[in-house]
């Protein structure tokens, strides 16, 4: 009986939030479809499918390393950054030569890897707030791009643009690529001790610790993870520019990251959520964007929506989580009358326990 | 005992800033033994545990297992070594399933991979070794009650094959129905040669369990007793150092203009988890709160203050309609809560005693408030609070004792009409427990209603004038201040009215 009662229990809480992400993703694509064609379009013409991919497979690979690092109960506010700085350390490796793009490839990616590094040694060692370590990590990064560029500069050989322009039908390489890095991403979350101790040390660092685990490996390991997702994120903008370019920052991309992980349902907090979820709130700001592009909408009013919307669903969530949280209800049909002005209610039967309507009581439940 | 123990910590000393908390202690625990660790608040159980679980190193003395010394510069040594703590905080992952919980740190992995079905298995053998089929490893933590999530931290101790197995206050959040499955689960163990290492405030379990006591009394060891060698009475003695004639306070003369009058009454509350309510007390008056843990007492608490208030029902207090629905209302009105969590929802512990004292006179009542806060300086020495830094000292390097005068102290500069006090003496020392019982006699004297929630029945039994029984969230009856512990039981457990009851770990 309790075990059944448990295992049941157990099903919501697993499908959960994740569960209700997918399920929001459909509301979602379906509202868009219907307000596109009450405005006389299509929203599933091929361009608009696979404009639809194609914005979220950038996005998706920022969101998925921003979940490793908001997992582990951290943030990472630099990867728009070190996107921009990848683009320039791709396309200026690369230099247009064909056979220089394994090179650019690593070096891009050994780079945001270290940058990573730095985060989260700076976070672990130096103890400093990851809001702070990451944002001042990124003006770093700015100030360089800034001082040392007047513009794009580098070329990607054309070889290399098919990561951003080719497709297979409606599915772009890189949405590929993405999906498989998420596929990774959940893999490693969920069968490696890494990534589940990645969950332990964003649910309580101390229990983590005492357990055996050294909380600041998982922490490293999610940052340096985030950057490199970052890296590919930039990789992916070079080769669409065909060229490096430092303005990549300004499209903050580091909380739109954030908004699709929060949106996917993983706690800001941490030690809860994961990349499944993620990838369906990308899937829903895409759609979104793809939308209001159709609709040619003010951009103005685009992000108020956007906003309006990440706000919303996470206060679902919390409304969701706190019913989830809540003791079992004893007199579920209690809660309906209004109580404080009404006039005290009849049925509660006197104080001591008549026997018979107890026992009916429970046999309800 | 022949056998050579299976842990002997010898001159075990240990300093925190300067503070001397643990001198020169001896302890030997044999395999299959529970030694009991018994002592006031701040006598240094808990830092001798952690001593032993790798949590703090110790300055002096040597630890040895099995004849060989060891050293626990990290918890997972300890751990490696065959010991194991289940602390009073658990250390669990609310987020996580049981099994990820037990295996948190050496996950089971096949080919590489973390392998969810082994640890599941693994962890389901070992509850039903212990006889706890009705939890599921694959349930999330944060879905099981206090005592279920304690049995998962066993659990986990004993999937480390721990043989020395530590518990801190293991029974202090549990009712009474509760402690038996662990008095059983502690059976089994010792059945398996583990040696447990048992702190507990509560000597009756002290006595039930324990093979041997050791007594410490402010970082020194009293003394090493066998359990069958030694009288409660005389162990208070020996913690305190000094005899408690009787443990309650008499009642005394009652001066307050109200007392005898109705000064909280509930008519027909409820809610989602309380139904039929009735409740009248008097100025005067202590009406004990009794149940099993989860019976609806914290709820009445909760619902009274307007935490999850009533839904149905009316609330009166002196006479006046309130139903509160905030804290705030309920302040206003004259209740006072004390709540069963102090570190959580009693104190704000980074934050100074006169601080935290002061925090309802400021929050609700800012009219007036610098003259009733000049009282409070009074009311903090009047219960003997014993701060090293004086009032300007953070709470939360007071000791639990200490930390629940302040959160009296807080609710007294109120002036309250109905105090309600949810397990006051939960977790501190025998000494401040009996402040709070004096302090109760005393408030009840000059005519405060007040409502008493207490998992200790004895303190119940003794400190009440009327006890009302409640049963899955409704009053099961009510019982006057003398009645016997099994009548409560029997009302408690349903056992005094037949049922269809189904298995509610």
């Amino acid at each position: 009986m309790t075990r059944a009662v448990s295992v049941s229990k157990n099903l919501r809480a697993r499908t959960g939030t994740t569960g209700l992400v997918y399920l929001a993703l459909v509301v979602v694509l379906v509202l868009s479809a219907l307000l596109v064609a009450f405005q006389g379009g299509d929203l599933f013409t091929a361009a608009n499918t696979v404009d639809l991919f194609t914005r979220s497979s950038l996005l998706g690979f920022l969101a998925i390393g921003q979940t490793l690092v908001i997992l582990c109960r951290s943030l990472d506010l630099s990867v728009g950054y070190v996107a921009a700085l990848s683009t320039m350390v791709a396309a200026i490796t690369m230099a247009g030569d064909p056979s220089r793009i394994v090179l650019g490839v690593g070096a891009t990616l050994g780079l945001a890897a270290l940058i990573g590094l730095v985060n989260g040694l700076v976070i672990t060692r130096l103890r400093v707030n990851p809001f702070i370590a990451t944002l001042g990590m990124g003006l770093v990064i700015k100030g360089y791009l800034d001082t040392r560029f007047q513009g794009p500069a580098g070329s990607v050989p054309s070889e290399f643009q098919m990561f951003g322009l080719s497709r297979v039908g409606v599915l772009p390489i890189s949405t590929l690529v993405m999906l498989a890095l998420a596929v990774a991403a959940i893999l490693f979350l969920r069968r490696t001790r890494m990534g589940l101790h990645m969950y332990a040390v964003g649910g309580d660092a101390e229990v983590a610790r005492l357990s055996g685990i050294r909380p600041e490996l998982p922490l490293i390991a999610a940052h340096v993870l985030c950057s490199m997702m970052a890296g590919i994120a930039g990789l992916l903008l070079a080769s669409r520019f065909g060229t490096g370019n430092t303005l990549v920052y300004n499209n903050g991309y580091e909380l739109e990251a954030i908004a699709a992980v929060v949106l996917g349902g993983t706690y800001l907090l941490g030690g809860r959520g994961g990349v499944a979820g993620t990838v369906a709130g990308v899937f829903i700001l895409a759609t979104l964007d793809t939308v209001f592009n159709t609709l040619s909408m003010d951009p103005f009013v685009k992000d108020v929506l956007r906003g309006a919307i990440v706000i919303a669903a996470v206060a679902v969530y919390a409304r969701g989580r706190h019913a989830r949280a809540a003791v079992r209800l004893r007199f579920p049909s209690g809660g309906a009358p209004p109580s404080a002005a009404g006039p005290p209610e009849p049925p509660s039967p006197p104080p001591s326990p008549p026997a018979p309507e107890h026992a009916a009581r429970r046999g309800e439940r | 005992m022949i056998t050579e123990p299976l842990l002997r910590m010898t001159g075990i000393g240990k300093s925190f800033l300067g503070v001397r908390v643990l001198h020169d202690v001896d302890l030997d625990l044999y395999a299959g033994e529970l030694h009991a660790l018994v002592g006031e608040n701040g006598a240094g159980k808990s830092t001798l545990m952690k001593v032993l679980a790798g949590v703090h190193r110790p300055d002096d003395g040597r630890i040895e297992l099995d004849g060989t010394e060891v050293s626990f510069e990290h918890p997972l040594r300890a751990q490696r070594a065959g010991v194991s703590t289940v602390f009073q905080e658990f250390n669990l992952l609310p987020e996580r399933t049981v099994a990820q919980n037990v295996f948190l740190g050496r996950e089971t992995r096949t080919r590489g991979m973390v392998d969810e079905r082994a640890m599941e298995n693994a962890t389901a053998a070992l509850l039903d070794d212990l006889g706890l089929e009705g939890v599921s490893p694959r349930s999330k933590v944060r879905h099981l009650s206090v005592a279920e999530q304690q049995v998962v931290e066993i659990v986990k101790a004993l999937s480390h094959d721990a043989r020395v197995i530590s518990m801190d206050e293991p029974t202090a959040a549990l009712a009474d129905h509760e402690v038996e499955v662990l008095y059983r689960i502690i059976a089994r163990l010792r059945e398996r040669g583990v040696g447990i290492l048992y702190v507990s405030h509560r000597l009756k379990e002290i006595f039930d369990l324990a093979d041997t006591i050791t007594v410490l009394k402010d970082g020194h060891r009293v003394d090493t007793v066998a359990a069958a060698d030694t009288r409660p009475a005389e162990l208070v003695r020996k913690m305190v150092g000094r005899p408690i004639s009787s443990v309650f306070p008499d009642p005394l003369e009652p001066h307050g203009d109200r007392v005898g009058e109705v000064r909280l009454s509930v008519s027909g509350g409820g809610n989602t988890r309380l139904d039929g309510i009735e409740l009248r007390v008097h100025g005067g008056e202590i009406v004990g709160l009794a149940g099993l843990q989860g019976s609806g007492r914290t709820e009445i608490a909760h619902a009274l203050f307007g935490v999850d208030r009533f839904t149905r029902g009316e609330v009166h207090v002196d006479g006046r309609r309130v139903d509160p629905r905030s804290p705030r209302q309920a302040v206003r009105a004259g209740l006072a809560l004390v709540t069963e969590d102090r570190k959580a929802q009693g104190l704000l512990l980074e934050q100074s005693v006169l601080a935290n004292a002061r925090l309802v006179l400021d929050a609700v009542l800012p009219f007036g408030s610098g003259r009733r806060a000049r009282r409070i300086p009074g009311l903090l020495s009047s219960l003997e609070l014993v701060a090293r830094g004086g009032h300007g000292q953070e709470v939360r390097y007071l000791s639990g004792g200490n930390q629940q005068k302040v959160v009296l102290a807080k609710w007294l500069a109120t002036d309250p009409s109905v105090m309600v006090l949810d397990e006051p003496t939960r977790g501190i020392d025998v000494g401040a427990k009996q402040a709070v019982y004096t302090l109760m006699r005393e408030l009840a004297a000059a005519g405060v209603a007040i409502v008493l929630i207490s998992s200790e029945l004895p303190e119940l039994l003794g400190m009440s004038d009327r006890l009302i029984v409640l049963d899955d969230g409704r009053i099961a009856g009510e019982l006057p201040g003398d009645a016997g512990e099994e009548d409560v039981m029997a009302l408690a457990t349903g056992a005094s009215s037949p049922r269809h009851e189904e298995a509610a770990p």
